[in-house]
């Protein structure tokens, strides 16, 4: 697949993608969710950049 | 018609030792498999690692007919050679730093590192490439294959458990994802038991649009767009991205939407095994039982002629397009010229199904539930995508980053999304996402944990693998060598090796054994028996 095709559709995407977040705003509140993200920046590893970058894989299936 | 079918789940785990950056892969998981054979050893006192039996591995045969010449195949497509670990290896990877002894070579002095187990469940555990790898032993329907497949999981966690525990050992993480967001794939293949008659150009047709729009129902999630994660964005599926051709033989380069290795693993002449490796790992169990179900549905609509007739225009394309709208409203076009969503083609295919079942009478309650589950998953997602985050997995996870970005006014480009998304699959239920969730009961989830623990070293009853199981807990001792289709024994005494072919998928179950097991023979009365 050419770069150009991908990215013409990531543009195609995108737009959507604005749209549902304006639906998704209204209904992502509930109460397990936010007990969650009351906790979640004490689980997360620390230095979130650097703990992504380092995870590099080798091949697989 | 129904979902029974003979189904093995197979995960392919990331693998990370955030204290040793650029620890040799394999080196990695290689601890991982001889950790689990130490806990095991400290349970039961004896070591479970048996090697691996290559006779009847043929990865280069193709479904359509043909063998691809050995000289011609990508070195990772031989799997039925025994991966060697060695200072050879370490030293053609370059840059890795050497991990240091192993656990093996700590409690075995001089004997080799365990490469691959067969498990008392009826599993392979082994290193795949650069991955521990869980092969769930076969089941017999949906339900038992999400339940082996969370025992994998549980099997995974002792080891690392295992490692950490361990003086002069780093911790090792794991993760039940699909990709490093760097160019790398590794999967989680699903195997299917069909007879062999079924044409291979037909499951290939009806396959491929449903394969493509299966993700909406039960894909895994994933930041980031493009092999690398280049360009910014969720998406429905982490495999999505990686997938090149239609159909082919090659799962690491090439990867085709329908795969063509034809190692049935049982009676050639009877059996197809259908290696799917399209699919995403999912933490979520009812995502993996509504992958497994779903595509359960439609083999069995395929073997019947009853499949709807659906041909996309461009699948590939639209595997991605179709990943890259968590909206659901994107439409990929037909060879017929119409236009469609991802949840129309589902709709398609599942009303086929129902339509199949109520002729042939398919009235069981393990249908009925993935018949009820697929027409519910459906219908949330077409009127409020978010509704259906407790069982699909994509869904509660974006809706979790969803959240998270709202309360701190980021964007999906944050770098702490992006460690959510790899968080999400650690398989640690004090640091996996979607473990914090379900303890919260925001997963629905089939079993316990107490029922998947009891999964990890209980095999299934019904196949084959309860034989492959029981003789390794039973007489571990004199089983030398194992695979799907066989089980080597030592017998005292005898001049050579005792091989069982196990080339019948559902025989080897406990009605048909059990006794024989429970009769505790010594191990040549238990051969001569079997035997007879």
């Amino acid at each position: 697949m050419t770069q150009e095709s991908f990215s013409a559709r990531r543009t195609e995407a995108e737009v959507e993608q604005e749209q549902v977040t304006e639906t998704v705003k209204a209904n992502t509140q509930d109460a397990g969710v936010d007990d969650l993200l009351d906790e979640i920046d004490g689980v997360l590893e620390q230095n979130a950049e650097e703990f992504v970058r380092g995870f590099v894989q080798k091949g697989g299936q | 018609m129904s979902v029974q079918r003979v189904i093995g789940l197979e995960t392919e785990y990331g693998v990370l030792a955030p204290a040793m950056p650029g620890a040799n892969a394999t080196m990695l998981s290689a601890q991982v498999i001889n950790a689990y054979a130490a806990s095991i050893r400290a349970g039961y006192g004896h070591l479970a690692g048996t090697r691996w039996d290559y006779t009847d591995e043929s990865p280069l045969n193709d479904a359509r007919g043909f063998t691809q010449p050995r000289t011609e195949a990508h070195p990772t497509q031989l799997t039925d050679i025994e991966p060697e670990l060695d200072a050879e290896q370490v030293a053609l990877d370059g840059g890795d730093t050497p991990v240091g002894s192993t656990l093996y070579d700590q409690e075995n002095a001089g004997q080799e590192v365990l490469m691959n187990m067969v498990l008392g469940n009826g599993a392979r555990l082994y290193v795949d490439h650069a991955h521990p790898e869980y092969s769930s032993p076969e089941t017999t329907n949906p339900f038992d294959a999400v339940l082996y497949d969370q025992a994998g999981d549980h099997v995974a966690l002792s080891a690392a458990r295992t490692i950490e525990a361990t003086n002069g050992f780093v911790p090792v993480h794991l993760y039940k994802n699909n990709t490093d967001n760097k160019s790398v794939s590794y999967g989680a293949h699903e195997n299917y038991l069909m007879p062999r008659h079924v044409p291979f150009d037909s499951i290939a047709a009806h396959l491929i649009p449903f394969f493509v729009t299966r993700q909406i129902i039960c894909a895994s999630g994933r930041v980031g767009r493009g092999m690398l994660g280049q360009w910014e964005g969720f998406q429905i599926s982490q495999r999505a991205d990686f997938f090149e051709a239609q159909v082919g033989l090659e799962t690491t380069i090439r990867r085709p939407i329908v795969n063509t290795r034809d190692e049935p693993h049982a009676h050639w002449e009877k059996y197809r095994r259908l290696h799917v490796i399209i699919g995403d790992a999912n933490l979520g169990q009812i995502s993996t039982l509504l992958r497994t179900g779903t595509t359960s549905l439609v083999l069995s609509m395929i073997e019947a002629g009853t499949a709807p007739h659906i041909e996309l225009r461009d699948p590939v394309a639209d595997l991605q397009t179709i990943s890259h709208d968590p909206t659901l409203k994107v439409k990929v076009e037909l060879t017929d010229r119409r236009l469609l969503t991802g949840l129309e083609i589902q709709r398609i295919y599942l009303d086929a199904a129902v339509e199949h079942c109520a002729k042939t009478g398919a009235d069981d309650a393990q249908t009925q539930e993935i018949l009820r589950r697929w027409d519910q998953t459906l219908s949330t997602l077409g009127t409020d995508i978010f509704a259906a985050a407790k069982t699909v997995d994509w869904v509660a996870k974006y809706k979790l980053m969803s959240g998270y970005a709202d309360r701190h006014g980021i964007g999906f480009t944050d770098p702490r999304i992006a460690l959510m998304d790899l968080q999400w699959a650690d398989i640690r239920p004090e640091k996996g996402l979607y473990y914090r969730l379900a303890e919260r009961g925001m997963m629905e989830t089939l079993y316990t944990p107490e029922q998947i623990a009891h999964a990890a070293i209980t095999p299934p009853e019904d196949t084959r693998a309860y034989f492959r199981g029981r003789v390794l807990s039973q007489y571990p001792e004199h089983v030398v060598a194992a695979s799907w289709d066989s089980v080597s024994f030592s017998v005292p005494g005898a001049r050579k090796l005792e091989r069982i072919a196990t080339l019948e998928p559902l025989r080897g179950t406990k009605k048909l054994v059990g006794e024989l097991f429970d009769a505790d023979l010594s191990i040549a009365d238990f051969i001569s028996t079997l035997k007879r």
